[in-house]
């Protein structure tokens, strides 16, 4: 990790942040390639924001590194980093229309009047803003607003694109939406891309990768079905998706007495009304629709588990057979058996 | 301003809306009703108590105002002294306003209530214990003295509202704009002062008020050599009738009305007011 190859777009070595006498960031590590799109996810207070504002400049670490596209940018102020910003509330100018404030990046850079207008032009046509271009941010809605802010982003074509939670201001539906489109044109852009979100869905649904943070630190990065399939810590198993947390042992399908900590993924609970090899008998306690599936509470012999059933679902009362597909072994938050 | 109170009216109960409209009244009686009687004045002949109507009317209290080679010292001085009062306090405030509008909040909190602090005390007695360094220095009697003396009450102005303006100026705007690739000095030119350039004409108007208006520090730093629009009024008031004083309120009251006017239209009219409008 430490010898960033020329392909590597951004690397952060050690990095480690202290602020108000405290360590925020410690002694992170984190390779995105270049292309590619990786989400920082975590809980908030964890250092997301901290960890993206030393990528766009805006904090010096203490210690370690940012080399970005093979060139270490480590103390290079905000204004001469190859780097975009989206803020998490956007930030637009109030006192400028769209088109100036998606212009402006391209001013201070000293373009030729008619390169300006082009390039603006583009930047809004891509967002699909050309009809607001000469509004003001406070005339137009939250989406549009984010939108402009991502225009001016891109309109620096910077090396890499930093955004910090850019959909936690957007209601649902509009924010499954928006994220879509940024994933849509980073593809089409190839541009590198770190985005900040404390929201599970988001992550997966638009990440290459994703780097999951717990306390400064990165607990696990990898892709997004592996960090499903496969939490390397405890902490990341409850983190992404649900979870049946159970302590005890785990043997031929069965929960057995112990100190270790077994993960079940309630998609991973099956019920069948006959038995099968592996299966043991259990009554339904509660179903609860939860939309396309339901959430079913069941009771076996040595534990009780959630599952998700999409269909042929149980009716509460009924007895049957469970069988665990597959149970994650954690010692001391740690993975240490997929059975 | 109107619009704004009209919504407003428009959205609360009839209680305090009558509230409004009598408070509005008052102040329309208190503040217009003077000036009414000071228009009227300035045009009339004479007009004393029991009569309904004055007895004449006439421009001869303008003429004689513009006759009048002290009056006419006064305004050239008033005219000169106030801008320059207002810049030199823009110069050495402004800076002053940025820094405390970018400290942490308790620090603005302690710079802001120690200025207020120093402008609470009577000002008769500051004055007199200038007036003494004053006839040390040799200030006494002279245009520099004025200038301090009035500079001293516009400090007040040009450091309170621009350091809430600056401090009100988000963070983040700083931000994007660095991140878009501008030197520190161009954000400070296209972003912070652009945002607070609302409270910055606002204290330009009310130091220039200050200074026009201030009379007491003026008439004892200049007089008898050095008399400003105010303190001709002294004079005025005892040796000429009182139409002839109307006139001069009148005159010096215009500055006041004309800022006031082009300022509102700078502050309400749409863009500098949406400055303010951040999500
Ligand atoms: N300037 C600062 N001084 C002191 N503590 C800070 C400062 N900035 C952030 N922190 C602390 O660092 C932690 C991480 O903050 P942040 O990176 O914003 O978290 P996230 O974006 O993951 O929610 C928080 O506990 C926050 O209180
Ligand atoms: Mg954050």
């Amino acid at each position: 990790m430490v010898n960033s190859p020329q392909e590597d777009g951004l690397v952060l070595n050690g990095l480690t942040k202290i602020l108000g006498g405290r360590v925020i960031i410690d002694n992170l590590h984190l390779v995105v390639k270049k292309g590619e799109m990786v989400s920082l996810l975590g809980p908030s207070g964890c250092g997301k924001t901290t960890t993206l504002r030393m990528i766009a400049g805006f904090l010096i670490p203490d210690k370690g590194n940012i080399v970005l596209d093979g060139k270490d940018v480590t103390t290079i102020g905000p204004e001469k980093r190859p780097s975009a910003m989206v803020f998490q509330n956007y930030a637009l100018w109030p006192h400028m229309t769209v088109f100036n404030n998606v212009a402006y990046p391209l001013k201070v850079r000293k373009l030729t009047k008619p390169d300006i207008e082009k390039r603006v032009h583009d930047a809004l046509a891509l967002v699909n803003l050309m009809h607001h271009k000469d509004s003001r941010p406070g005339q137009i809605s939250g989406g549009e607003q984010q939108r402009v802010a991502l225009a001016r982003a891109l309109v620096q074509e910077p090396d890499i694109l930093l955004l910090d939670e850019p959909l936690s201001n957007l209601d649902a539906k509009l924010r499954v939406k928006v994220r879509e489109d940024i994933r849509d044109l980073q593809r089409r852009l190839g541009i590198t891309t770190v985005i900040v979100t404390h929201d599970q869905d988001e992550a997966l649904s638009i990440s290459d990768r994703i780097a999951v943070m717990n306390n400064g630190k990165i607990e696990q990065f990898s892709t997004p079905q592996e960090l499903y399939d496969r939490p390397e810590t405890e902490y990341v198993a409850n983190f992404i998706g649900s979870l049946n947390h159970i302590q005890g042992g785990y043997e031929n399908g069965q929960i057995t007495p112990g100190t270790d900590v077994v993960g079940i993924r309630p998609e991973d609970v099956h019920f069948s009304k006959e038995e099968l090899p592996g299966s043991y008998p259990a009554t339904v306690e509660l179903v609860v629709p939860r939309g396309h599936f339901c959430e079913v509470y069941l009771k076996r012999a040595d534990i009780e588990l959630r599952a998700f059933i999409s269909s042929d679902v149980p009716r509460a009362g009924s007895t049957g057979f469970v069988k665990i597909n597959k149970a994650l072994i954690y010692k001391d938050g740690k993975l240490v058996k997929v059975a | 301003m109107a619009k704004q109170e009209k919504s407003r009216a428009k959205s609360s109960s009839p209680i305090v809306k009558f509230f409004l409209v009598l408070f509005m009244l008052a102040m329309a009686f208190f503040i217009l009703g003077p000036l009414l009687w000071l228009a009227i004045h300035a045009f009339v002949t004479n007009w004393t108590y029991p009569n309904i109507y004055p007895d004449g009317w006439t421009w001869h209290w303008w003429t004689q105002v513009f006759a009048d080679s002290a009056l006419e010292h006064s305004i050239r001085n008033s005219l000169i002294i106030s801008p320059i009062v207002v810049l030199l306090s823009m110069i050495i405030c402004l800076p002053a306003a940025y820094a405390a509008g970018r400290m942490q909040y308790a620090g603005r909190k302690t710079f802001l209530i120690g200025m207020f602090a120093a402008n609470s005390f009577p000002k008769i007695g500051l004055f007199a214990s200038i007036a003494t360094l004053y006839y040390a220095l040799n200030l006494m009697g002279t245009i520099v003295g004025v200038i301090i003396i009035q500079l001293l009450g516009t400090i007040i102005y040009m450091t309170w509202i621009p350091a809430a303006a600056f401090a009100s100026v988000p963070r983040n705007l700083e931000e994007a704009a660095r991140d878009a690739g501008a030197s520190k000095f161009r954000v400070f030119r296209t972003i912070t002062l652009r945002l607070a350039m609302p409270g910055i004409l606002v204290a330009i108007v009310m130091s220039f008020l200050a200074s026009f208006d201030e009379a007491q520090g003026t008439y004892l730093v200049g007089a008898p050599s050095i008399y400003t629009m105010p303190t001709e009024m002294y004079a005025l008031v005892e040796n000429y009738p009182i139409q002839v004083a109307a006139v001069f309120s009148l005159l010096l009251a215009l500055p006041s009305v004309l800022l006031i006017g082009l300022a509102r239209k700078h502050i309400v009219g749409g863009q500098l007011a949406e400055g303010f409008q951040i999500k």
